[in-house]
């Protein structure tokens, strides 16, 4: 038996989610920006100013660019960021200051329906930005199809796992200024140091295998490996740890954020 | 001020013919070791204003909020429109109306949105909630700002906008915590001018304040709880008549001869040191005594109000 707004998650959730993209269109013309200029910020410093000092290097036996080498992990990192600060700082917003969640919750709708759609409207972020940032760094040949196009349900994928982690954070943290304490020990370590811009095999052993429980790693393991068609069944590894991270977090996150908002 | 919706159906009718609106039997609710809301048992009818009084911290909104299935009841039974809220608590949801204490408009969407947009929540079709949402802004005389912003937006037309959104699923139960409060005369008569009207159209509500003009003037019953129990319950006029009766006078800085005279007399009085404050009926022989003996000026007669009810009862301590 369950009181306080709280019981099985019903379509309903939609509405919710419907709700942010409702802001979302509002305000559409400053939140499709960065998905397009950053890759391309970032194509230009590495592509004309670093790759002359790097040159070509090894991937799965082919010879690549550096810019083909980590223009696909800008896209896994531009996932990792769109869920995470959507379901961070604007989750957080939209709780604490906002109040938004106790005004939906004098609805029919169920706490686990606002978290889940929160989570959902962190990956429909990290998808929309994907499609976006696809379409610039397909323009530069640098994405090989149709693998390419399997980074479109990826982005969901790795959205949901960091908009879930991203929302257990939200129901944690007391003050909003305390998101650079994940920020600084998970997502930037994961950021330098998940495969992204040099390969893992440059790292001593040890420091390879703790960078595999790095979600990113999984992530940047997958778009590299679609944007490059290049297939195996490795994949199948890191898709399952992806769905692992996705079913772990999740229901810690709606935990978290009932123990929070459920007085 | 159209709001045609709001005439109850036949089919509302017939879904409101409970025998009460909300039926509280011993609610109760901790956090922790504090004793918030401590066995209150009380029932609303169909179409009344029942109102739930007391000073800060007396369990008021903890009360409202088990009532519309926000906080889990830590003990008693609570059933709304018949329905057990720990079970049913969505159906409930679907037809109740709740103004929160704090103003949760969204921010992010314009006037006309926050009311679109709520409607979506009770899965009101897109025509619908907007010929519902256009209405409401009539009726709460906002329909010339519907592209505003929120926060454009002054108290007052904050308030009566979640009002207006309390009422987008055209609800057989308002519930209103707190209604008026942060708000100038002018803003409050605005509010209780539409609550007025969503009465005289046969709306339940359920209200919690600390105001007694606004009780006084709103609740056909009420409560006063204190630490989390119902002192006194009634209606205003009558608890008026029998805790403190019909007049009062006030003395300001009384000698300590009126201070004997009162005592010798028995009449009910309250002595506060700077301040005498008698009760009673007949009032005006003992005021003429009064005045002619024992003090030429800061002496006041005066209808008592429900204000002296809650002072009585409550106390005159701070409580913050």
């Amino acid at each position: 038996m369950s009181a306080g707004a709280s019981g099985p998650i019903s379509k309903r959730f939609i509405r919710v989610w419907q709700r942010n993209l409702t802001v979302y269109q509002r305000l559409w013309k400053v939140t499709f920006l960065p998905p397009l200029l950053e890759p391309l910020f970032y194509l230009v410093a590495f592509g004309v100013g670093l790759s002359v000092l790097v040159g070509d290097l090894q991937y799965q036996g082919f010879t690549v660019s550096y810019v083909a080498f980590i223009a696909p992990a800008l896209i896994a990192v531009n996932i990792m960021y769109n869920a995470f600060f959507e379901n961070t700082y604007a989750s957080f917003v939209r709780m604490y200051y906002q109040k938004t969640f106790d005004a939906m919750m004098a609805t029919p709708l169920s706490l686990e329906e606002i978290m889940t759609a929160e989570i959902i409207w962190g990956a429909t972020r990290a998808v929309m930005a994907t499609v976006i940032m696809q379409t610039v760094i397909s323009y530069f040949g640098l994405i090989q199809y149709p693998g390419g196009l399997l980074v479109i349900p990826l982005a969901f994928l790795g959205g949901i796992a960091f908009g879930a982690i991203a929302l257990f954070f939200t129901g944690t943290v007391d003050a909003i200024e305390m998101f650079s304490l994940p920020i600084f020990l998970f997502i930037t370590p994961m950021f330098l140091f998940g495969g992204t811009f040099f390969p893992l095999e440059n790292l001593p052993l040890w420091a390879q295998k703790v960078a595999f429980i790095f979600p990113l790693t999984h992530l940047v393991h997958l778009t590299r490996a679609f944007c490059f068609n290049a297939m195996d069944y490795s994949l199948l590894w890191s898709v399952a740890y992806l769905v692992a991270f996705c079913v772990v977090f999740s229901p810690l996150a709606i935990y978290k954020m009932r123990r929070r908002l459920i007085k | 001020m159209g709001l045609e919706g709001l005439e109850l159906s036949k089919e509302r009718r017939k879904a409101l013919a409970v025998q009460y609106v909300v039926e509280a039997e011993g609610l109760s609710k901790s956090f922790g070791k504090l004793v918030a809301v401590d066995g209150i048992s009380f029932r609303v009818r169909p179409g009344e204003c029942f109102g739930i009084l007391g000073p800060n911290g007396a369990g008021k909104t903890s009360t409202i909020r088990m009532v519309y299935g926000f906080s889990p009841m830590t003990a008693g039974s609570l059933r709304v429109f018949g329905f057990d809220i720990t079970r049913e608590w969505r159906a409930i949801k679907a037809r109740i109306g709740v103004c929160q204490q704090d103003n949760n408009l969204d921010p992010d969407l314009t006037v006309q949105q926050n009311l679109e947009v709520f409607a979506r929540y009770f899965d009101i079709a897109k025509k619908a909630a907007r010929e519902r949402a256009e209405e409401l802004l009539t009726f709460i005389s906002l329909d010339h700002r519907n592209d505003a912003k929120v926060t454009e937006l002054s108290g007052g037309m904050m308030r009566r906008l979640v009002l207006a959104r309390a009422l987008i699923n055209n609800p057989d139960l308002l519930i209103l915590d707190e209604p008026t409060t942060g708000l100038d005369p002018q803003s409050r008569h605005q509010v209780w001018e539409r609550l007025d009207a969503l009465k005289s159209k046969g709306l339940s509500s359920l209200l919690t304040t600390h105001y007694m003009d606004e009780a006084s003037r709103l609740c056909d019953r009420l409560v006063i709880i204190d630490h989390g129990r119902i002192l006194v319950q009634g209606k205003p006029v009558d608890l008026i008549n029998e805790y403190v009766g019909q007049n009062v006078i006030e003395v300001a800085e009384p000698s300590r001869e009126l201070a004997a005279f009162v005592h010798a007399e028995g009449v009910r009085h309250e002595d506060l040191g700077h301040r005498l404050i008698i009760y009673g009926e007949e009032s005006d022989k003992l005021f003429q005594a009064i005045t002619g003996e024992y003090c030429d000026e800061g002496c006041v007669l005066r209808m008592a109000t429900l204000e002296d009810v809650f002072l009585k009862l409550t106390g005159r301590g701070l409580r913050e």
